[in-house]
């Protein structure tokens, strides 16, 4: 048996002697490799950045809003035909055990003035359950109290881009703005969230309590009207079985009878969510699998390459035979040098992925992250690729007669 | 016992459903130490006897008992394994590797026979030294001339301390001066380090440095003498 060393450096010998050629072989395994690598890094970028949405979107999320009405036999959207109430929520919140919170919602754009500054944004009245959904902290100041909730407060939280927009670089806090000339009193910052997965400006938004927009700032059209409620699940699964206990519960409190169509709308978030992130994981999957084709065809051009080069040293494989090299040895040989031969294209297969996924998110808009796994998994393909598209040439070189072999011209 | 005995040995090969009798049963036996020439025309089955006497053929029926060992019924790694560690090949076209330094090549049986390197590379030193090639150690075949790269393969061929060395034309590409040179470095070698060798050749000049010389006709000894006159 021929140590390991030896075989090594037999194989980089023979690499090394065919130059342009080797190159032009581990082109298809460089190409491969690095296709793998990008389209895996796309597929993880995009998986990543829905991750990244469902966080500022809050886990475990369902809406309720108001259905849609018919106005003269044209069907309004959703929201038209307001019939949701704060105390809907209340009694979700308190009478199905899946749903942990539960935050009204009235909102509407107004112009907001500070001094010679203004502004039209969404002012929205809510409560402080809105805040803990969302996982969204203040950068400074205060949530509502008690007090301003039940007594419809002028005061007003604002989101990082209505400060910018109002204030510039001055402390906004215990200042005063007019949001529809009602003077408010500012009593706090939210952190700033960025921009959402659909491009909309998540810190272009006031709040206000809900209170204060069901009686001075947004019309309603009855008493303790909301148009949507945000509500949190206990966990993912419960978003699913709590989605019809709701829809019974608000037919009950609607008191629509067998017949009547829902007066509401509710949406699973969660699953929408799940949806987008399982579709991307097929994505994923399915742009690996087509790179791996380029893969395994880089791995029958060094099948060829290696049957020439068998065919092209059979004077070489008698000399070795009748020396004492038994077929397991010329087996080794060839089938390092395919190895060897593919690794060298995976290691640059790799270099070429990873200076590509830097040129993809840097260029382009795809977001494009690699991980380790996405770069072991196809450099560990490569090296299978070359053992298993050299071993054919390699026992083919092994059953050669050194009789015959010899006597190759 | 004999260093390689050969017993009623027959090869026969199927061609267009004729068989057709190359060795027609061979018996003879060599010493070791010996310097055996064998002869014959083209086509008298002289490559068939080399081929099987060095382990790269097996007969198709005939006892072949080299040192001690029955050979004919080995499997090719067996061969390879007899052949890496009893013979030693010296051929007409030198057949190194290309590409590869002269010491590389000498070392290659070693290789193949799990030699460590460093026992490797000395004795590939040592061998190459006795062929008198010690400066061209680093040199590429197509670096040598015809007679050094002849020089080289003969200590690939001495280097396993393999017993017998089978030389087949080893001076057809050589000229003249060449060959002399050759012939009395094998001379050399069975003179005084008892190597036993086998020539194939069809020049009598080259035939008349052993000290026996068969010839072969048409699948048979011929002839089998003590060679009167030694070069």
């Amino acid at each position: 048996m021929i140590d390991a060393k030896t075989t090594f450096s037999i194989a980089l010998r023979a690499i090394k002697a065919n130059k342009s050629r080797s190159v032009l072989t581990s082109l298809g395994i460089i190409i491969g490799v690095a296709a793998v690598i990008i389209m895996l890094a796309i597929g993880n970028g995009a998986q990543l950045s829905i991750q990244e949405d469902m966080k500022t979107m809050g886990s475990n999320i369902l809406t309720v809003r108001s259905g849609t009405s018919t106005s003269g036999g044209k069907r309004m959207g959703h929201g038209t035909q307001p019939s949701m109430k704060a105390s809907d929520g209340d009694a979700i919140q308190e009478r199905i055990k899946e749903i942990y919170l539960a935050a009204p919602l009235l909102n509407d754009t107004a112009q907001l003035v500070h001094g010679n500054a203004n502004w039209s944004t969404s002012v929205t009245g809510t409560d402080n359950r809105y805040f803990q959904i969302k996982e969204w902290n203040l950068a400074y100041g205060r949530f509502f109290s008690v007090t301003d909730l039940k007594n419809a407060a002028k005061v007003v939280i604002l989101g990082s881009t209505v400060v910018g927009e109002l204030f510039g670089d001055m402390d906004p806090l215990g200042k005063t703005i007019r949001i529809k000339g009602i003077p408010f009193t500012v009593i706090g910052v939210l952190e700033t969230r960025g921009l959402s997965s659909n491009g909309s400006d998540q810190d272009d938004i006031v709040y206000i309590p809900l209170s204060t927009a069901q009686k001075k700032v947004i019309g309603i059209a009855f008493p303790d009207m909301v148009k949507s409620i945000t509500l949190q699940a206990v966990d993912a699964q419960s978003t699913y079985t709590a989605e019809a206990k709701i829809r019974t519960l608000l037919r009950q409190r609607h008191n629509l009878g067998n017949h009547k169509e829902d007066d509401f709308v509710i949406r699973n978030l969660t699953q929408m969510m799940e949806m987008r992130e399982n579709s991307s994981k097929v994505l994923t999957i399915l742009l690996g699998s087509i790179a791996s084709i380029s893969l395994l065809v880089g791995g029958i051009g060094i099948m060829n390459i290696m049957l020439v080069s068998v065919t092209e040293r059979t004077r070489e494989i008698g000399i070795r035979m009748a020396i004492g090299a038994k077929s397991w040895d010329i087996r080794l040989q060839f089938l390092t040098e395919a190895l060897v031969l593919s690794l060298i294209g995976g290691f640059i297969g790799v270099v070429c992925g990873l200076s590509g996924v830097w040129v993809v998110s840097h260029f382009s808009s795809f977001k494009a992250v690699v991980s380790l796994n996405y770069i072991i998994l196809p450099f560990t393909f490569s090296g299978m690729v070359g053992l298993f598209f050299g071993f054919y040439p390699a026992y083919k070189a092994s059953l050669l007669n050194p009789i015959t072999a010899l006597r190759y011209e | 016992m004999s260093l390689i005995e050969l017993h009623n040995i027959k090869k026969s090969y199927k061609l267009d459903g004729f068989d057709l009798r190359i060795l027609k049963g061979i018996n003879l036996s060599i010493e070791k130490g010996e310097f055996v020439a064998i002869m014959g025309p083209s086509g008298s089955g002289k490559s068939t006897l080399m081929n099987i006497l060095g382990c790269l053929d097996t007969p198709s029926s005939g006892n072949y008992i080299l040192d001690g060992q029955n050979i004919e019924k080995l499997t090719p790694d067996e061969l390879a394994h007899i052949r890496n560690q009893k013979i030693g090949f010296v051929f007409q076209g030198f057949n190194l590797l290309p590409r590869t330094t002269a010491i590389e090549n000498v070392e290659l049986p070693m290789v193949y026979a799990s030699v460590k390197e460093e026992v490797r590379k000395s004795k590939a030193k040592e061998a190459l030294e006795k062929v008198g090639l010690k400066s061209r150690m680093y040199h590429l075949p197509n670096q040598l001339s015809g007679g050094q790269q002849q020089r080289v393969a003969i200590a690939r061929a001495i280097v396993n301390e393999a017993p017998l060395i089978f030389a087949d034309e080893p001076t057809g590409n050589l000229d003249t001066k060449m060959s002399v040179e050759i012939m009395k470095l094998f001379t050399e070698l069975n003179k005084e380090m008892g190597r036993t060798i086998i020539l194939v050749t069809h020049e009598e000049d080259i035939a008349a440095y052993a000290d026996r010389i068969i010839k072969i006709v048409d699948g048979e000894i011929n002839s089998d003498i003590k060679n009167p006159q030694v070069k």
